[in-house]
């Protein structure tokens, strides 16, 4: 890694340019062959270029949807999961809740990262950003739900006053039977 | 936090859920738990060691225990304890092999046999007239091929064959109310004797022929004056009594059925007498002892009749029976109390001034005095009489001497402990004496290795020997400091003799020991006793410099309103620290919630002009006292007129001198029971010092009930009149148990409930919001359980969560009884197979443990039941939710789980009460049950959650990590190296 970056660092010694983008004849040494018109190539070459855009946006925006619909398919995956994992806490059970609700607020987290490589202008992100945010609040809901059902959350009175010591009392009495 | 608290308790119900088995493993016997088997205090004594290859002493206790000892060591051969109303009233040896005891007033003759202590046989000799019961056991006497057995008891004279216990013949003697008083068979004779007195005024003698039980002679003669009551046997036809007065002694010849009177002035036997008399029970030849002016007089009778008194001792001596030696003579011996001493003196029966044998033995201050000696005579190598005796002391010790040596002694007094209470042990610093018993870190390893060795199965026999004793005797044990767990700790114990003892909880040696001289014999204090143990001062925080201290309460007479007596003992040193009285009556000890700035509990002590008195006598405390006083109460039960009164404490009372610790109660409110129908049989209330974590219970489906925890909450169960005899002496229709739930505050009643068909005794034990209770039902003809469970039904509105979350809820604000709490209880019975002696229940240091009930069974046993077999919420199918919280499906009977016997294969003979002690670790709580025998363990109602188990192999554990901590070194060079090759290529 370190070698790399060195020959990196000391800047190009020499090029060649393979491409040739000017548009005047005047330019070149060498006439353009007969029946070859610049202009016409070169307005062919644009639209090339104007389609081969669209199509990477195209692909771009699909691909985006794609990654935007992926946590649906986690989603059933955890759906199943949870089902086979049971209502009562134990390891196994415990452990895929945490999994559950973890990877959706860790996917919420890096909702611009996810998205990074399909930026565009011509795109427009945000739809699928908002399903996959969508069907991580579902995931993250889910999670919730299976941790509802295993009784972890304090929804309850009980959650609350389980650990209250009782109440002092105002009074004091003692007596009883006379000792013999 | 909340949900980690949910975690928990979910995990464990889930724990909970599996049937706790409290059962352990046989090698596990006698790690956590010690066993002590006592006597009690000694009444009869019949040597047996001629003949006998192991020598022994058959003894008779007060505890109703018969036993042989082993008189080289002291040890128990064998032991019977009798139930607590069958009292042994005489004992001997007959045919050399057989015990013959009689008890139960006479009406019980038992033989059991010599070497094993076998019961041979045992007879019911049925009479109408209580009376003494006498034993009598002629040497050489036989009826037809059998050898007999007088027994005098219910107002018959038996002769028994000693071979099967088959009644021979019986002569009723209850004509004219005779009493009894002794037997005389003359040896060699066809004749026996029977010799008593009638009303106090009359001389009875009845001559009976031996073989047949024919009455021969019966001459009486009656003697205006009146008798004393006892007679004193000199011979065998001289008796001595007093007169009514006590002044003139009367010397009673019956020879062959003439009867006459010989009559003395006391104050003419010589030295200058003066005041009433008293005859001692004596059984000397030709002599017998008065006692005068707290002395002790000797008087002899001669040959003539005379009395002649030979000496005068003091109060303080102790006399044996005499005892027969060879040649016709007898012997017998005397105790007298020195300073720091005792003096042991024999004499020969017929010359007072010349001593066989004097012997000076260095005794503790702390045993008092000599309350019984018995002696037993030897052949010396030199063909002399060499004298071994066993004395009885005043703290119910017995103590063999020999040679003028102790040979060994028996703590006796340890059989009738009436109160107990724990005491923390001082804190180990420097300057602390640590027991020996420390080990250095060589001997340290070498356990653990052995212990690893025992968990990786490699060890050889040896080795597991060597582990077992080193768990027997796990080191930290014994200490005398306090332990991070609580286990150890002092286990302060009062005997009825008056005498403190300290046990330590790891092995059960006695501490210390202290005779207490406020509960002993004195001028003021003529019948002293101790009747209870309470905290005085138990320094937690910032007075930790003090050492903790009992307050002792005693009473000087059997009546409720003789004065009392207190002390003050401090738990460490064993020193009394001061004692008050004897002063004002002590009915009633009411320790209160507060104490002083020193720590000191405050006490209130009730007398029998129903005036409480403050103690500690200090300013500090009055301040306290004064601040809290509207707001204390007491109540009292009257168990004759079946009354229950609430009491409040008002102002300073006026007496002849004014004392501002004394205050006047007045009378709030009572509750009358209707006599005709209901006797108050039982009662009980929560321990105050019982630790409640919460006060909502966790329902399974999530709701909460509010437990009604209230330490003035009093359990009181009352019967038919007609139910109070024993079980079976009335019918179900006229029988009937009622209970009750009182605030004893306001008297308001909060639950009562009848059992019809039911009957006593009631055993009971109140603990947080419920109390169990223990009873006989008629219709059933079984013993059954009860519980009742009390819940606040005002708190249940609390319902918002929001509110909750804010902590805006009035859960936690002081509460009054006079708010009047709607209660609401639930109540369930069960079937249960044993009779039950004592009722007690887990205590935990903070109640986050699940309680169990220990029942003191009738076969001495303490049995653990879980209190989830006794929850009214028990249906017969409990839903799946409901089985997850822990509720075990209803059936009629409560199961017995032998595994769960906390006393294993131990008994505790006599067994009177269980005390629970909780430990500092929270799962585990300490187990003292305290009958004639003594058994301490710890138990883990819940299981130890919170510790490793004591096999855990710390060495293991170290060892893996060590090897863990080299292997990631290992590692790292490695891949150190490595990496350098990879560089390199």
């Amino acid at each position: 890694m370190d070698k790399g970056k060195a020959v990196m660092g000391s800047g190009r010694r020499w090029a060649v340019e393979f491409t040739d983008n000017s548009t005047s004849p005047s330019s070149r040494d060498i006439p353009d062959p007969p029946g070859f018109t610049r202009g016409a190539h070169d307005q062919d070459e644009s639209t090339v270029s104007k389609q081969k855009k669209d199509a990477e946006a195209n692909w771009k925006a699909q691909k985006a949807w794609e990654v935007a619909q992926a946590p649906f398919k986690n989603l059933l995956m955890m759906g199943f999961m949870m089902w086979m994992s049971g209502s009562t806490v134990h390891l196994f059970s415990i452990g895929i809740t945490f999994s559950a609700l973890w990877q959706p607020i860790n996917a919420l987290r890096g909702v611009g990262k996810v998205f990074e490589p399909y930026k565009d202008n011509k795109v427009d992100l945000l739809v699928p950003k908002l399903a996959f945010i969508a069907l991580n609040l579902v995931g993250l809901g889910l999670g919730v739900w299976k941790l509802n059902t295993l009784g972890l959350l304090p929804t309850h009175v009980s959650d609350w006053v389980s650990s209250l010591p009782p109440a002092q009392e105002v009074e004091f009495s003692g007596g009883g039977i006379p000792l013999h | 936090m909340n949900m980690a608290i949910r975690v928990f308790l979910l995990l464990l119900i889930i724990f909970s859920s599996m049937y706790p088995t409290l059962c352990i493993y046989e090698d596990q016997v006698g790690h956590m738990d010690w066993h002590q088997q006592y006597i009690g205090k000694v009444k009869h004594a019949v040597f047996h060691t001629q003949k006998a290859a192991r020598k022994r002493v058959v003894v008779s206790t007060e505890e109703n225990v018969v036993a042989s000892i082993d008189l080289r060591r002291g040890e128990i051969f064998w032991r019977h304890v009798l139930g607590p109303k069958d009292v042994i009233d005489a004992l001997d040896i007959a045919l050399g092999k057989y015990v013959i005891t009689l008890s139960s007033e006479g009406t019980i003759l038992r033989a059991w046999n010599l070497p094993d202590g076998q019961m041979m046989w045992e007879t019911t000799l049925s009479g109408s007239t209580p009376s003494m019961s006498l034993l009598s056991i002629p040497t050489n006497l036989k009826i037809g091929k059998d050898d007999v057995v007088f027994v005098y008891g219910s107002g018959c004279l038996y002769a028994v064959a000693s071979v099967d216990g088959e009644v021979i013949w019986k002569k009723e003697l209850t004509s004219e109310g005779v009493h009894i008083q002794q037997l005389i068979y003359p040896d060699g004779t066809d004749i026996i004797c029977a010799v008593g007195l009638a009303g106090l005024a009359q001389f009875d003698a009845y001559q009976i022929n031996v073989k047949t039980g024919e009455l021969l002679k019966h001459s009486s003669m009656v003697f205006p004056a009146g008798f004393s009551g006892d007679l004193s046997f000199i011979t065998s036809d001289i008796a001595v009594t007093l007169d009514s007065t006590g002044s003139i002694l009367v010397a009673v010849h019956f020879q062959d059925g003439e009867i006459s009177f010989h009559q003395t002035h006391v104050s003419e036997l010589g030295w200058d007498f003066s005041g009433p008399a008293v005859l001692l029970p004596t059984k000397l030849p030709g002599m017998f002892a008065l006692e005068i002016n707290k002395s002790i007089v000797f008087i002899k009778v001669t040959n003539e009749g005379k009395l002649e008194a030979v000496d005068k001792l003091g109060q303080s001596t102790a006399v044996s029976e005499s005892l027969n030696l060879s040649e016709g003579q007898q012997a017998f011996g005397l105790i007298q109390r020195g300073d720091g001493k005792i003096i042991l003196t024999v004499k020969l029966g017929n010359d007072w001034t010349s001593n066989l044998l004097q012997e000076t033995i260095q005794m503790d201050h702390q045993r008092g005095n000599a309350h019984k000696v018995f002696i037993n005579t030897y052949v010396r190598t030199d063909r002399s009489n060499g004298f071994r005796a066993l004395i009885v002391m005043e703290d119910h010790s017995l103590f063999l001497l020999q040679q003028g040596e102790i040979v060994w002694s028996r703590e006796d007094g340890l059989a009738s402990i009436t109160d107990v209470m724990a005491s923390e042990l001082p804190v180990e610093k420097d300057g602390v004496s640590v027991a020996k018993v420390e080990h250095n870190l060589f001997e340290w390893l070498k356990g653990h290795l052995l212990k690893l060795k025992g968990t990786l199965m490699i060890a050889t026999p040896d080795d597991v020997v060597a582990i077992q004793k080193l768990r027997l005797q796990s080191s930290g044990k014994s200490k005398m400091t306090r332990d991070h767990n609580g286990f150890r700790k002092l286990l302060i114990v009062l005997t009825r003799a008056g005498k403190l003892f300290a046990l330590h909880t790891g092995d059960g040696r006695i501490v210390w020991s202290l005779f207490l001289d406020s509960l002993r014999k004195s001028e003021t204090c003529q019948n002293p006793r101790g009747l209870s143990l309470h905290q005085w001062q138990d320094p937690h925080h910032h007075v930790l410099d003090e050492n903790p201290s009992v307050l002792v309460v005693g009473r000087c007479d059997h009546s409720t309103d003789s004065p009392g007596v207190l002390s003050v003992v401090d738990t460490y040193t064993g020193q009394e620290r001061n004692h008050l009285g004897p002063r004002h009556s002590i009915t009633r000890v009411i320790p209160l919630p507060f104490t002083d700035s020193a720590e000191q509990r405050l006490h209130l002590l009730l007398d029998v002009n129903r005036q409480a008195h403050l103690y500690p006598r200090t300013t500090e405390a009055l301040d306290i006292f004064q601040r809290e006083l509207g707001n204390i109460y007491w109540y009292s039960a009257d168990v004759d007129k079946g009354i229950l009164k609430g009491h409040a404490v008002q102002n300073n009372c006026i007496l002849k001198i004014a004392d501002s610790y004394c205050f006047n109660t007045r009378d709030l409110w009572s509750i009358i029971l209707p006599s005709e129908s209901e006797k108050i049989i039982a009662t009980a209330t929560r321990n105050l010092n019982e630790a409640v974590h919460t006060q909502a219970k966790v329902t399974s489906d999530q709701e909460v009930m509010y437990k009604y925890i209230s330490k003035n909450l009093l359990f009181l169960a009352t019967v038919a009149p007609k139910a109070v005899g024993p079980i079976g002496s009335v019918t179900p229709e006229e029988s009937w148990l009622v209970v009750y739930v009182i605030d004893t505050v306001t008297g308001r009643i909060l639950h009562r409930m009848t059992h019809h068909g039911s009957q006593g005794p009631v055993q009971a034990v109140f603990s947080e919001n419920w109390v169990v209770y223990h009873y006989f039902n008629l219709k059933a003809h079984r013993y059954e359980m009860s519980v009742i469970e009390i819940y606040d039904q005002s708190r249940s509105d609390n319902k918002d969560i929001l509110k909750l979350l804010l902590g805006k809820h009035n859960l936690t604000s002081p509460i009054t009884a006079y708010s009047r709490p709607e209660v609401i209880a639930k109540s369930q019975s069960y079937f249960f197979m044993h009779s039950v002696k004592t009722l007690a229940v887990t205590s935990t240091a903070k109640g986050i443990t699940s309680k169990q009930l220990l029942l003191g069974t009738i076969g001495d046993q303490v049995l653990a039941l879980d209190k989830r077999f006794l929850d009214p919420r028990r249906t017969v199918n409990p839903t799946q939710a409901e089985k997850e919280e822990g509720i075990i499906p209803l059936t009629d009977s409560l199961p017995i789980i032998p595994q769960s016997y906390v006393t294993h294969a131990l008994k505790v003979e006599g067994l009177r009460g269980i005390a629970t002690v909780p430990a500092k670790l929270e799962s585990t709580t300490l187990v003292f049950a305290y009958g004639v025998d003594l058994f301490f363990t710890r138990l883990a109602p819940s299981r130890t959650y919170d510790s490793l188990t004591e096999d855990f192999s710390y060495a293991l554990l170290l060892i893996t990590i060590a090897a863990l901590v080299i292997a990631i070194f290992v590692t790292w060079i490695w891949s150190e190296k490595k990496e350098l090759q990879e560089k390199w290529r």
